[in-house]
């Protein structure tokens, strides 16, 4: 799949090939948010609840130098290895190393975007290791060898039937059989087999305490429980923004994070280690990433509030009506469109654009990070560090032109309609990207401007 | 603070007196009429035109004006929007209020006029600027209207004046219900304002978005099209003829008899006028 060299525009208009599809994803999506909105309307408290998550993630983003630190220096205590990475690559080295150490070829990893982020599966396996996603979703994809489409669901795109017939190419179950209950069922058997023979558990971290040095993961499959508990070695990757400062906090933050995300009450499982068992390792990779840059990013910072819910994908109707791999990074949607540009803004610069501005994902984002916003300004700054197109650039230029003059636009306007009236055929055409499936409005014989002409004396 | 009724004909507003300028018969409203209603949608601004002068409000429309600016600033082009700026600093410094028939346009003047030489001008108009029906409900508190509309409508809620103006509350948030365009279509006689599966799902217009992603911005669009037409619209109608610009293309280009109409235009009871 040849992402790179399209843009979201582009991208979507292959997904609204198949309308039905389309129907299909954005139906499935907004039951999600059905949920949600059933769920958090039970809580009375909830807007509070969002307020008070925002202002602790404040506080963390403000003295992250301190809280690692102290997460680092509590976690060492309980007898963890801790490693700092400053980017993906030095993040996955240490991955390989400590597999080399203990001589192992094959890993079981339980969902982490941050691997995703990082293209850790790729790097291992170029260096054959085999590394099997213990989540359904994420083994579902890894079979079709696709990104996820979403943070929360990452095989939302597949419909049943596909997912049936990619277990009958690799898991061996009948052809034609996609009931869930019994694809789940062999799902289990086939992921049994890796959790007991499987040496080395990666996990991803959903909050890290600083004042105990635990982590928690949160899974509703039990899948990250089943590869650490059953493993020799427990690797947790962190991005460093995961950190809470109290263990008290960790009651905001789980009663918020399922209810966004899937409209329950809280994930099945919410896993907290602290140390290793009794002859396990245990190792925590705390990874930068680019997230140091967007701390400095003042008017982006507060993107590092997030949580990983995945419900501004949900809410969002652009991204439920192209799909998360429209969006051609590991972060899809709209939280997607504000981190991704920090990574590298000439690739994502199109990704601020794929969205209509209309403020639903900040209203459902349970730490209020101001999306829709932030969107709004990468935008400024994207097209000041001249990634827009010369042919946007050159209709800009002609808008402004116009419409910073009253005679230019008075004139215009005129000729305009006049046109459009006289020789419809200028702007009815396949060159107009509105005409296409829209007609263009009726153009009336007069302006506003020119009625009031006539009709008032100003 | 000492309240007032005033009576203008069959419309009664209970105004706030609280020294001249919101005395509704002493205040002077500057009428900023966005580009494209100006040129594609002059109904819609006579509607809210005539509704204001019957309202008792003297009301003023600056020919020298032009655009807002935000096509050009959710373009990423913001700083190509100091002539606009300027102009409408020049156009509307003067007035007691400003108000315009669009939710998007208002809110991009409250959240983004700037003007380096007139920063008080600037923030003068950015305070005082409203989308017509909560300059109705909120300054002029418009409390019954004469208009009948016998006819089964649709209420578009559009993401600007709703999210961003807050005239109405949001299907996200927990938070007591309440809508200011709603509140005001209820004061007219025999209209039937259809239900609607998703209350306040965008419609896909989202300014150069609608050509930039011309098959996500009309699939949105087709979708809440459905959604009115599902539920036995006859018309559709909201604060931002933007969006209804977008719905209607939909509309006729399916050959649907359904219009769309200016909310003006259904308050003032002209929804035939030009």
């Amino acid at each position: 799949m040849n992402n790179e060299v399209k843009d979201h525009a582009a991208l979507a208009d292959i997904f609204n090939a198949d309308e039905d599809r389309v129907n299909w994803h954005d139906e499935t999506l907004w039951w999600i948010r059905a949920k949600r909105d059933k769920a958090v309307h039970n809580i009375p408290g909830w807007e509070e609840l969002r307020e008070t998550a925002s202002q602790i993630k404040n506080n963390v983003l403000s003295n992250l130098d301190k809280y690692l630190v102290q997460f680092e220096a509590h976690a060492k205590a309980n007898g963890v290895t801790v490693h700092w990475a400053a980017n993906g690559k030095e993040h996955n080295k240490i991955v390989h190393d400590i597999l080399t150490r203990h001589n192992v070829n094959r890993m079981v990893k339980s969902k982490s975007m941050l691997t995703e982020e990082l293209h850790l599966n790729e790097y291992l396996a170029e260096n054959g290791i085999d590394v099997i996603d213990s989540d359904l979703g994420e083994r579902i994809v890894q079979l079709a060898k696709e990104p996820p489409s979403h943070i929360v669901l990452p095989c939302i795109h597949k419909k049943k039937e596909e997912i049936g017939e990619l277990f009958h190419q690799y898991l061996g179950t009948p052809a034609g059989n996609a009931d869930p209950q019994f694809l789940t069922e062999t799902a289990r058997h086939h992921l049994r087999e890796t959790f007991l023979t499987r040496k080395v558990a990666l996990t991803g971290v959903n909050f890290a305490i600083a004042e105990t040095g635990e982590f928690v993961v949160c899974t509703n499959e039990g899948n990250a429980d089943m590869g650490a508990h059953l493993a020799d070695v427990h690797i947790a990757s962190m991005g460093f923004e995961k950190i809470i400062p109290e263990r008290k906090h960790l009651g905001v933050f789980l009663r918020l994070l399922t209810r966004s995300a899937t409209g329950q009450p809280i994930t099945t499982y919410s896993s907290h280690f602290s140390k290793p068992r009794d002859g396990q390792e245990m190792h925590i990779i705390i990874v930068d990433n680019g997230r140091s840059v967007q701390l400095g990013r003042e008017e982006f910072r507060n993107s590092l509030k997030c949580i990983r819910c995945g419900a501004c994908m949900n809410t969002c109707p652009v991204y439920r009506r192209s799909g998360g791999h429209s969006y051609h990074n590991a972060i899809s949607g709209p939280i997607g469109a504000i981190l991704a540009p920090n990574l590298d803004m000439e690739k994502y610069a199109d990704l601020p654009f794929a969205s209509t501005l209309c403020g639903s994902c900040s209203n459902v984002c349970p730490v209020k990070i101001d999306i829709h916003d932030q969107l709004y300004k990468w935008r400024q700054v994207i097209v000041k560090n001249g990634y827009a197109t010369t042919a946007k650039k050159a209709s800009m230029q002609v808008m402004t032109f116009t419409l910073s003059s009253p005679a230019v636009y008075h004139t215009g306007g005129k000729v305009g309609r006049w046109f459009m009236r006289h020789a419809p055929f200028a702007v009815n055409n396949k060159l107009n990207p509105w005409y296409k499936q829209r007609d263009m409005p009726e153009p009336p014989k007069e302006s506003f401007g020119e009625w009031y002409a006539k009709n008032r004396k100003g | 603070m000492i309240f007032k009724v005033y009576f203008c004909h069959h419309y009664s507003i209970a105004g706030i007196y609280a020294g001249d300028i919101n005395h509704p018969n002493i205040m002077t409203v500057g009428l900023f009429i966005p580009c494209y209603v100006d040129q594609f949608y002059p109904g819609a601004a006579i509607a809210c035109l005539e509704l204001l002068e019957k309202l008792g409000v003297t009301v003023v429309y600056p020919k020298n004006q032009t655009c807002c600016g935000q096509p050009m600033a959710n373009s990423g082009f913001e700083h190509l929007t100091h002539g606009c700026n300027e102009l409408f600093i020049k156009n509307f410094a003067e007035f007691d209020y400003i108000v315009a028939p669009s939710g998007s346009c208002v809110l991009h003047i409250r959240d983004h006029l700037h003007d380096d030489a007139h920063p008080d001008k600037a923030a003068h108009i950015s305070s005082r600027i409203y989308e017509f029906t909560s300059f109705l409900t909120d300054v002029l508190k418009v409390q019954s209207l004469p208009s009948k509309f016998p006819h089964k409508v649709g209420m578009h809620q559009s993401c600007h004046g709703q999210r961003g103006l807050h005239l109405s509350s949001m299907s996200e948030l927990v938070a007591p219900g309440f809508s200011k365009p709603g509140s005001l279509l209820n004061m007219v006689e025999g209209i039937e304002i259809v239900p609607l599966s998703r209350v306040d799902e965008c419609c896909g217009f989202g300014g150069t978005f609608c050509v930039a992603e011309e098959s996500v911005s009309v699939k949105m669009g087709k979708d809440r099209v459905t959604d009115h037409l599902g539920h036995g619209a006859e018309y559709i109608t909201g604060v931002d003829m933007s969006c209804l610009m977008h719905m209607e293309g939909i509309l006729n280009r399916q050959g649907s008899k359904v219009k769309v109409l200016h909310i003006a235009q259904i308050l003032n009871g002209s929804p035939l006028a030009p």
